[in-house]
């Protein structure tokens, strides 16, 4: 019996729910690490699809900043039980990109899972931890409250494959955000794969958009788009973090830089998740009334 | 028997009349008298515990924007000065600073507020002659803001570690702080109460037309008997400024003041790795809707605007009232524009005092041009202004559309744009229509609708039922081009701590 041709995926881009090509038309190769031949063409994202992707943004935000705090942590549960269903996938994914062993594929994934839940139980406590109720001299209630800082563009490190990706996302939608991340260089099939997760765990279109492509190319339409709010940034590139700073004056953006976590430091919980990672993807706000008759 | 109210028969249609007192409005003058004050002739920079000489050699004229009479004259600092000042801040955070107990530096900020209180008329007397704001704002507001300031952070030295949950602090090192011209003591307790709590030691440049104050604190640091270095005052314009904000040595940057400058800074420490604070512009909505309190919410739109002329970054500046009550609401409006008393600010009756500066009143002149040449419709308190100095009347604008430049850019005066709206979702809307998000006023007697409203604003700090209140337990700042990071309250420690653990 002759043998059976395998059917490749064609990886596209994430944009409001819907796996459209890059406008552009441009895709460049990824190669398998062990035998450097191409496993699969990859959408190589350009300024319009950007520009799509925070405009897809910006429209689901409204819905999903209004969202109960409960809800959203309900979603947030439910992407981390499609993603438990769907882990073989993602594992022999990896293995194939990376040349990661199996075990490390999986350590990776389920760490990723795991995140997902660790986040969604944070979704209607970080207001306690972070809000505050504040005794002002005078006769008046006042209290201060996280609320979203909107639509946030997300530079995701290129470190491993999936789980910098999910351990920015998650506390970044957790708070009512909306995100556009140019996901791994490296590592992009993960990342859209991952996307298809999301697009069935009830999180609503345009609340996550995923790019790939060449991040030198997407980075500074990124900093300079005057509808983003925050770009989120890991690594230390001097030469990005400099741009991000001077091209994000123009709307000044929130520019949040962390140089960690580094390699496998993005498994270990005490490095890679952390209540005040939603903090820097939040604005506080204050609200006054007097107390009287 | 008593008698019953008389029956009404028919309503009766009473045109309404315009308030006019005549003279009888006139109150009789009630000077704050200044005999409390020596203003020295000259002022030096306060580097190192000492006040030295500027390497610059050169000194500016510090006026009385009321009377445009120099009060004094001032150093300024030039990149060698600047320097001094970051490495006499440096040597002090390495030497004594840091390696104080924090329950010691505590005593050190209790110590400024205690004094600060003690001298609390002085410094409100000066800061009225200096920068023209009614005295009555600056004794009442100001100056006991600032000391509370002051005690309230004080309080947080050695506590930081229930602040942050899981996380230990570390100071940053030396914090480059600049502040504006409209709250000049204020603005100085904001930016050192804080920084020197979380361990920071302090290099601030104080606005040039309005160092006094700044330089009066510094005499009450070196009598508190600070550590030399651990607070230092550069003064001098936006040259000094950029000094501090591009010297190498510096950990922090604060600044408040406008969003083109902050723009300027953002770029300027871009890559740098110094963390960065800004505190800039606003064009605050005031929403009125049909079942607010209406003469409680106009007393409130008053305030909002007119507070300290209108020089306010926070300013009820956009005034948007539901349609059904237009009417009423710019008929008092027009009443109570008149009664506002404008006029020397040393005067305990004054309201309303000089504008800041020259330029800022050329700038508000230029805005308001604008405002009658794009047809909005002017109304302007008919009082007398002084002869000298810089003046401005209390004015509002009807029929203002919000392409207006009137209803987009900041003036910092005390002008008004009115505009109009009809439902809820039209006043979210047109409230969010700018690039700034500092703050916003909500007046309603209905609570539900306060929180709707509230939710959807896109601003940093909203007062229900209330304007332009402060206190240091609260924390202020913007949303977008407003800027980021926040001052005051328990969130106003963040900007100067680095979380570890």
């Amino acid at each position: 019996m002759q043998k059976r041709s395998e059917i490749l995926k064609t990886y596209k881009l994430f944009i409001n729910g819907q796996f459209p090509r890059s406008e552009s038309g441009h895709y460049f190769q990824l190669l398998s690490p062990k035998t450097k031949k191409p496993i699969a063409n990859v959408a190589r994202g350009s300024r319009k699809d950007l520009r799509d992707a925070v405009g897809a943004a910006r429209k689901a935000l409204p819905g999903w900043s209004s969202k109960t705090a409960y809800n959203r942590g309900q979603i947030l549960y439910r992407m981390a039980e499609v993603l438990e269903g769907r882990k073989e996938e993602l594992i022999a994914e990896m293995v194939k990109m990376t040349g990661a062993t199996p075990k490390k594929a999986e350590q990776e994934v389920t760490s990723c899972i795991d995140r997902l839940v660790w986040y969604a139980g944070w979704s209607d406590k970080y207001q306690q931890i972070f809000g505050t109720v504040n005794p002002v001299a005078a006769p008046y209630f006042n209290f201060t409250l996280p609320e979203p800082v909107g639509v946030v563009g997300i530079i995701v490190s290129d470190e491993l494959p999936l789980v910098p990706l999910v351990s920015k996302l998650a506390p970044a939608i957790l708070a009512g955000n909306t995100v556009v991340m140019l996901a791994s260089e490296k590592y992009p099939l993960s990342a859209i794969t991952f996307a298809e997760m999301i697009a069935t765990s009830d999180v609503p279109a345009g609340v996550v958009n995923i790019l790939t492509g060449i991040k030198k190319e997407l980075i500074a339409h990124l900093a300079k788009h005057m509808d983003v709010n925050s770009v989120n940034y890991t690594g230390s590139d001097p030469e990005i973090l400099k741009m991000l700073q001077e091209e994000g004056a123009a709307n000044v953006k929130r520019i949040i830089a962390h140089d960690y976590p580094k390699g496998d430091e993005w498994l270990n919980n005490e490095r890679a998740q952390s209540p005040y990672w939603i903090h820097s993807f939040v604005e506080m706000k204050t609200t006054w009334h007097p107390i009287g008759i | 028997m008593p008698t019953l109210e008389k029956k009404v028969t028919r309503l009766e249609v009473v045109e309404p009349k315009q308030l006019n007192f005549g003279k009888k409005w006139d109150y009789a003058p009630a000077p704050e008298s200044t005999d409390l004050v020596k203003i020295a002739p000259r002022y030096e920079l306060f580097i190192g515990g000492k006040f030295v000489k500027p390497k610059s050699g050169n000194y500016f004229k510090s006026i009385n924007p009321a009377t445009e009479e120099v009060l004094t004259e001032v150093a300024e600092a030039n990149d060698a000065d600047v320097d001094a000042a970051v490495r006499a801040a440096r040597n002090a955070y390495e030497k004594y600073w840091s390696k104080l107990p924090a329950a010691e530096r505590a005593k050190y900020i209790f110590r400024i507020a205690r004094q600060l209180q003690e001298k609390a008329r002085e410094f409100a007397i000066v800061e009225t002659m200096d920068g023209g704001k009614p005295i009555r704002e600056a004794r009442d507001v100001d100056i006991p803001l600032a000391c509370a300031h002051f005690f309230y952070y004080a309080g947080w030295a050695d506590k930081l570690e229930y602040a942050f949950p899981g996380r230990k602090t570390r100071p940053l090192g030396v914090a480059g702080q600049i502040i504006p011209w409209n709250f000049p003591l204020l603005m100085a307790a904001w930016k050192i109460a804080p920084a020197l709590a979380c361990g920071n030691t302090v290099v601030l440049k104080p606005a040039e037309t309005t160092p006094l104050t700044s330089l009066l604190l510094a005499q009450i640091i070196q009598e508190a008997d600070l550590p030399p270095g651990v607070v230092n005052i550069v003064t001098g314009a936006g040259k000094t400024g950029a000094a501090l904000v591009k010297h190498p040595d510096i950990n922090k940057v604060a600044f408040t003041g406008s969003t083109d400058v902050g723009k300027m800074i953002m770029r300027a420490v871009a890559g740098s790795g110094k963390k960065l604070t800004l505190e800039l512009g606003g064009k605050a909505a005031n929403i009125i809707f049909e079942d607010a309190p209406i003469d409680q919410a106009v007393e409130g739109i008053i305030n909002g605007i007119y507070f300290n002329q209108g020089h306010v970054c926070c300013a009820g500046s956009r005034l948007f009232v539901q349609e059904g009550i237009k009417d009423i609401v710019i008929r008092k409006l027009q009443d109570r524009l008149q009664t506002l008393r404008v006029g020397n600010p040393l005067d305990k009756n004054t309201d309303v005092g000089a504008i800041n500066s020259r330029e800022q009143l050329n700038k508000i002149k230029e805005l308001v041009e604008s405002g009658v040449q794009e047809g909005c419709a002017l109304h302007q308190s008919e009082c007398t202004l002084p002869k000298k100095g810089f003046w401005f009347a209390p004015t509002f604008f009807t029929g203002v559309a919000q392409s207006n430049r009137i209803a987009q850019e900041e003036i910092f005066g005390p002008v008004l744009s009115v505009l109009t709206f009809r439902t809820v979702e039209e006043a979210i809307e047109k409230a969010n229509n700018t690039a700034y998000g500092l703050s916003a006023g909500v007046w309603t007697d209905k609570g539900s609708k306060i929180f709707k409203v509230s939710s959807k604003l896109k601003a940093g700090v909203i007062w229900a039922n209330t304007y332009n209140k402060f206190d240091p337990t609260s924390p202020f700042g913007g949303f977008k081009e407003s800027g980021f990071g926040r001052e005051g309250g328990l969130h106003g420690l963040m900007p100067y701590v680095e979380l570890v653990g």
